[in-house]
């Protein structure tokens, strides 16, 4: 079985987010970059089916030489190459073309990807390489068992959760559940030194239009000052609740 | 050329949610001088769409679609767009919507904003806002293709009744083979879940253990709200998964939002911080939650939160 696990370059979940160039760049100075955590559940688990059923990995990113270093921790966990589409990326459908031309050329069975990264949260990459390269698709996936060709596979619904049976070629949008938090890799001083073995092949984008652009940002307006009250005096919390903020 | 909105149902019902979306379609067809249509799956009742700006119905009433298939539900609305030429499509934030609208995009070669806040800052170009960064920030983005899909964020819109004529009609478009076949579903149907509730109560490690819940389940119940919890608590196995909100949990854009015995790290704030009111109760004064709260209470919730269930039983007899 040939993976591929499509990962996210974003910033770390503590990072303090501000904006440069008149608020139309995110601005990186001082973020640390992580593999996205969405991206890292499905990797963990691509690590599993490596281990116990034999598949092969690779890892794939779209984005500049900057990106690197992220590919890089995904390898020393355990993917056996990378491949990085080298495009900065503008928006979700076109990084999702990119990736499916690399799908298509590459036959690969199964491509996990994270329901959404947590910068753009725009959710969309994993549904539209499955729509682009005519592959089954589950989106919030929190569970994955692959028996030949055949996949059952758990996402988590509004209110639960549901089970499906379906085939490869899959792609599946993951998130946490995929594999428990405990279950995630740091990546081992062997395992580093062997990254830097590892294939990690550059290659050019095809030409494509963007379907949306990003302007600009703003930051949320800051918040007023809280609103105590005292543990001795909870009816005035429910005034409060109901007259103030008319929420009860 | 109209405004299409897909409505959801839940076992035949319209969810709230639909009339939300319907809402936010009738202000974009207002911005652009158009109408809105429906497209409603085997839902009833679907007539009260007319009280919130939608001009024309398309029924479907197919058993195959009793089930949510991604690929199914994208092929009707794609066939539903091309029957009413809209340019514009609406959908919900629902983990249904959002697992359908990359798929219809594809299908529709349509440019897709997921998270949009408010009505089009601009109709040409053609820019919306959106949140970002999970909350941290807003995003204008402008779509540059000709068909346009639009994922509105829970709660951010609201309902907006209005007056006017409504038609329905039944459409059965063509629904293409899936090879995804649902094998079982595991769903708490007396619980107000997470998406669509108007208050929800979450918890944290404050609470000590999975064992001192009740109170926090009592006080969703007095609500009428979902429960919730911290990271910390789910990867502890105190609470399901589904139950865990923040940054890599499930968002929340409630009305309510009630932290008990959560600190609020960065990533818990940020998941949290689209509800419009949100309440802390806390032994720490210093916590940082103090600092995103509308309301706070310094205690302890051992005390607090049976009190406060009494309070608000107290309050719920005098409505």
């Amino acid at each position: 079985m040939k993976i591929l696990v499509c990962i996210s370059h974003v910033p770390d979940t503590t990072s303090k987010i501000n904006f440069t160039e008149g608020d139309t760049k995110f601005d990186t100075n001082g973020v640390q970059f992580v593999i996205n955590p969405n991206d890292e559940f499905g990797l963990t688990r691509a690590m599993w089916f490596k281990e116990k059923q034999g598949a092969n990995v690779t890892v794939i990113n779209v984005g500049g030489a900057d990106t690197e270093p992220t590919l890089r921790k995904a390898l020393a966990i355990g993917a056996d190459a990378a491949i990085r589409v080298n495009m900065a990326p503008t928006d979700g459908f076109s990084v999702a073309k990119q990736l499916a031309n690399v799908i298509t050329d590459g036959g690969y069975d199964l491509v996990i990807a994270g329901r959404e990264s947590i910068d753009y949260n725009g959710g969309m990459v994993p549904g539209m390489i499955a729509g682009l390269t005519d592959a089954n698709f589950v989106n919030n996936c929190i569970g994955l068992e692959i028996d030949g060709t055949n996949a059952k596979v758990t996402r988590e619904i509004d209110g639960g959760k549901e089970t499906v049976s379906t085939s490869l070629p899959l792609v599946i949008g993951g998130q946490k559940g995929l594999v428990e938090e405990s279950d995630l890799r740091i990546p081992n001083m062997r395992g580093i030194m062997m990254a830097r073995k590892k294939p990690l092949t550059v290659v050019e984008p095809t030409s494509t239009d963007a379907e949306t652009s990003s302007i600009s940002f703003e930051k949320p307006a800051p918040k007023g000052a809280v609103t105590l009250v005292s543990a001795d005096n909870l009816d005035e919390l429910v005034n409060l609740l109901h007259n103030e903020a008319k929420v009860i | 050329m109209s405004v299409l909105v897909y409505t959801e149902s839940e076992q035949g019902n319209l969810k709230k949610s639909a009339l939300e979306v319907a809402s936010y379609a009738k202000a974009v067809a207002d911005q652009l001088g158009t109408t809105v249509s429906a497209i409603a799956i085997n839902a009833s009742n679907t007539d009260i769409l007319g009280n919130y700006g939608v001009d024309k119905i398309l029924n479907v009433q197919n058993t195959a679609l009793d089930s949510f298939n991604a690929n199914a539900y994208a092929a009707v609305l794609k066939h539903a767009a091309e029957k009413e030429a809209s340019q514009i499509i609406v959908v919900s934030s629902s983990t249904d919507s959002k697992y359908l609208a990359p798929l219809l995009a594809v299908g529709l070669n349509a440019g897709y904003a997921s998270n949009v806040v408010a009505t089009p800052t601009s109709t040409n170009p053609f820019t919306v806002k959106r949140n970002a960064f999970t909350n941290k920030a807003f995003e204008i983005t402008q779509i540059n293709t000709e068909v346009k899909i639009l994922g509105v964020s829970n709660n951010a819109f609201g309902l907006v009744e209005t007056s006017g004529n409504t038609s329905a009609e039944d459409f059965s478009p063509s629904i293409p083979e899936s090879n995804i076949t649902v094998e079982s579903v595991d769903k708490a149907s007396d619980k107000v879940t997470i998406a669509d509730a108007e208050i929800v109560v979450s918890a944290g490690r404050g609470l000590k253990g999975p064992e001192n819940w009740g109170m926090i389940e009592e006080l969703a119940d007095v609500l009428g709200a979902a429960t919730a919890c911290s990271k910390p608590v789910s990867d502890l196995g105190w609470r399901p998964h589904g139950e865990h909100v923040g940054q890599t949990g499930k968002p929340v854009a409630s009305n309510l939002y009630i932290a008990i015995g959560i600190s609020g790290a960065i990533q818990h704030l940020a998941g949290v911080s689209a509800s419009k009111v949100k309440v802390v109760i806390n032994t720490d004064p210093e916590a940082p939650f103090f600092k995103a709260a509308d309301y706070g209470v310094v205690g302890d919730a051992f005390q607090v939160v049976p009190e406060l269930i009494e309070k608000l039983k107290a309050f719920k007899t005098q409505q």
